[in-house]
């Protein structure tokens, strides 16, 4: 069954009606934008954004913080990019939530093609906008123009992760120019896609370990939903297989590296892995590394 | 012929000769018929010469000196089959044509020796059929030389098991190539007349310098990438020589660097894959080869080589994507195990951990193969859909977590059959009688999936 035809692009000009009074807070703000979708920027609403490359486990926080904030009511902001961008509006879709995807190219050039059903999800529960003319080609220069106008509608900006020189960063300065609350997610000193996250914690912005801390640091988003547990992969499983995930920290590692730790031999670390993939616990990467997942199949 | 029957101190005979090589519709080639007609010729100048119930292969050269052919113990095999009780040959030919029982092999090494043996001047000695103990694999080349390792060494014990075919991935200098080159060494010995069969496939080749005739080891080829297809599967202008896959009957085939290999000759693989053969079809005639080899693939993960490394994967998701869909289709379809084999630790390196040596897994491996043996005959990578299920037996507990793996894992109906073959051999290496839900659960760790 083919979803209902969304209504043409609207271009809605500055000051008119429906026009996002969060973007007068820009410097210079554009003479109108073009919107498409059957909901419109919201309030309150927090950007999540980051790098194309992340890590798996950036995906999935980027993910998780995007179902949170639905969970709580709270729009998404991001760019509809490959990586942290995708995860979150992602997650917040999944969990029934409104997102606003702000693009660099024109509202009728689906940049990048592979995003295509996710824009047309997006346009279903909230909206997709860009300041671009229609036919306007996703080119380098138009992205940190609109990382502007990520940064004025939300609330807050979260940057996942990044490398020194990512668009997250240029989103985040943005942030701090507009008064927004910049928050990052650490990550390990060895890792290069938290370089650039780091680099921020280091030079004020607030370190992001769980949805609490966007909560206190960011009153206009009201109260924080009900605590849920960060982990719930080890919930129920066998003594043996508990142990195997706790061996294993968030980054991915071959199965000889955990079976040499563990002292199991290859047919035994193999036995126990495929229980842990069929629980849900952990994943299989390519190149043959396995992750823990956070979470769980019911 | 002229010249070297004169050289060697012969009269041509003076009347017009006409040599018949019948049937007519039958092509030949090659100089491995000079002796042959000349000794024929000689006969026709002295009808003392007696030839009767012998063959003679050889080429002539002009000074009458025999020098090898390719082929002999082919030939050696239907000639003995037809009856003929002596043969005499190159001297080179000998170790080969001396495998064939019923047959008096005589080395020669020119003309005048042999019409002195037919005078009775002087006669050859017949060449005694030798059977050289068990020789020593290449040094370098056993599972003890190579450190850590254990997912994709027990990959390989499983392979060589239950003979099923297997891709190793991995980065640039992890080791894929050694422990290819390790594989060999987990392999029984050929049996019953697979060694003589192998023999005469090097043999038609003139590769019998690679390989000594007697050897009972199971063939090991690794051909580059740059290889054509006719030397790759067989073929070639005039007589369709066997190729590469067939060099390798019996043994392994390693295809090192996978992709590199031109899609068209990954195409051609797929008739010998499937039916352990090949037929190359010439104007006149169609030639089969036996193909029935074990395909160790090695494989960089992505066109950069570092997907799932530390360095992390540097190409675009594009070229990825393309990367993966050479992997696809024949070659896919047949491989049984997929394992990553990492780049090695520093720590593991200078480790100074004993490695289990061949031998104890080749224990293992021959075991299995008993088992198998006892069951149905051929080995378990040979299994096909129905088969595979009722010999597998599965217990209880391992069809609950087939259903299981059926639904998370959303296998396809061939990647189920080739997890039950992998997990009845896992089975037969535990002397298990019915494959159970660790078996089971083993043999998913290595399934190939499309995402990988």
């Amino acid at each position: 069954m083919s979803p209902p035809a969304a209504p043409p692009p609207r271009f809605i000009v500055r000051h008119g009606p429906a026009w996002p009074v969060r973007l007068e807070h820009l410097g210079a703000p554009p003479a109108g934008v073009w919107l498409l979708g059957a909901g419109a920027p919201a309030v309150p609403s927090v950007a999540v954004v980051g790098s194309r490359r992340a890590t798996i486990a950036g995906l999935d926080i980027a993910r998780q913080l995007g179902a949170g904030l639905a969970g709580a009511g709270i729009q998404v902001v991001s760019g509809l990019a490959r990586g942290i961008d995708a995860a979150a509006h992602r997650g917040c879709l999944d969990a029934g939530g409104s997102t606003v995807a702000v693009l660099g190219c024109g509202i009728d050039v689906c940049y990048p093609p592979e995003h295509a059903g996710l824009r047309a999800e997006i346009a279903q529960a909230g909206c997709v906008l860009t300041e671009e003319p229609p036919g306007m080609e996703p080119f380098k220069g138009n992205f940190p123009k609109r990382n502007r106008l990520i940064a004025a509608l939300a609330h807050a900006v979260v940057v996942v992760e990044g490398t020194a020189r990512s668009g997250g960063l240029s989103t985040a300065r943005w942030a701090v120019d507009l008064g927004r609350e910049v928050l990052a997610v650490p990550g390990s000193i060895r890792s290069p896609q938290s370089e650039g996250t780091n680099l921020l914690i280091r030079d004020g912005a607030r370190p992001f370990l769980g949805l609490s801390d966007l909560f206190d640091a960011v009153p206009e988003l009201g109260s924080p939903p009900a605590a849920v547990p960060a982990d719930a992969s080890a919930a129920g499983l066998s003594r043996p297989l508990a142990e195997i995930l706790s061996a294993m920290g968030p980054q991915p590692v071959h199965p000889d590296d955990l079976a040499a730790g563990l002292g199991l031999t290859a047919p035994a670390m193999a036995t126990r892995l495929t229980a842990l993939e069929l629980a849900g616990a952990i994943l299989s990467l390519p190149g043959g590394l396995v992750a823990r997942t956070f979470g769980r199949n019911e | 012929m002229k010249p070297a029957i004169r050289n060697a101190g012969y009269a041509f005979p003076q009347q017009r000769v006409t040599v018949n090589l019948a049937p007519a519709e039958v092509p030949k080639e090659g100089t491995g018929f000079d002796l042959a007609i000349a000794m024929a010729v000689l006969r026709v100048a002295d009808a003392s010469l007696r030839l009767d119930g012998m063959a003679f292969l050889g080429e002539l050269a002009l000074d009458a000196t025999l020098r090898p052919v390719a082929g002999v113990l082919p030939m050696a095999r239907c000639l003995a089959a037809a009856g003929i009780r002596t043969l005499v040959v190159p001297e080179e030919n000998a170790a080969e044509a001396a495998l064939v029982d019923g047959l008096s092999v005589l080395p020669a090494p020119c003309l005048q020796r042999c019409v002195e043996h037919l005078r009775g001047d002087a006669r050859l000695v017949p060449a005694a059929p030798s059977r050289a103990p068990g020789e020593p694999d290449a040094p370098g080349c056993d599972f003890a030389s190579i450190r850590g390792q254990a997912r994709a060494k027990r990959a390989l014990e499983i392979a060589a098991a239950g003979g099923h075919n297997i891709l190793l991935t991995g980065p640039p200098g992890a080791g894929k190539t050694m422990l290819a080159r390790a594989f060999p060494s987990l392999l029984p010995d050929l049996i019953g007349d697979q060694g003589l069969e192998v023999a005469a496939i090097y043999s038609l080749r003139g590769a019998l310098r690679e390989r000594p005739p007697i050897s009972l080891r199971p063939p090991f080829r690794a051909p580059h990438h740059s290889i054509s297809r006719a030397g790759l599967v067989g073929g070639g202008s005039g007589f369709a020589l066997p190729g590469e896959i067939s060099l390798a009957h019996r043994g392994v085939l390693f295809l090192d660097e996978l992709c590199e290999f031109p899609r068209s000759h990954i195409e051609a693989l797929r008739q010998p894959l499937e039916e352990r053969a090949v037929t190359v079809v010439r104007s006149r005639a169609a030639v089969s080869y036996p193909a029935d080899f074990v395909l160790v693939a090695a494989a960089n993960p992505c066109p950069c080589g570092h997907l799932g490394d530390e360095r992390g994967c540097s190409c675009e998701p594009r070229s990825l994507a393309a990367y993966r869909s050479r992997l696809s289709g024949p070659i896919k379809d047949r491989i049984d195990l997929v394992v990553s084999v990492p780049r090695q630790r520093y720590t593991e390196i200078f480790d100074e951990r004993a490695e289990e040596a061949s031998t104890a897994v080749r224990g293992r491996v021959e075991a299995s193969r008993a088992v198998q043996a006892r069951r149905g005959g051929a080995l378990n990578a040979a299994l096909l859909g129905r088969p595979t299920v009722a010999a597998a037996q599965l217990t209880v507990p391992a069809r609950r977590l087939l259903a299981r793996s059926g639904e998370r894992l959303q296998l396809s109906a061939r990647a189920f059959f080739r997890v039950l073959r992998v997990a009845r051999t896992i089975a037969d290496l535990g002397e298990l009688d019915r494959v159970g839900e660790d078996e089971l659960a083993e043999a998913l760790q290595y399934r190939i999936e499309l995402e990988r």
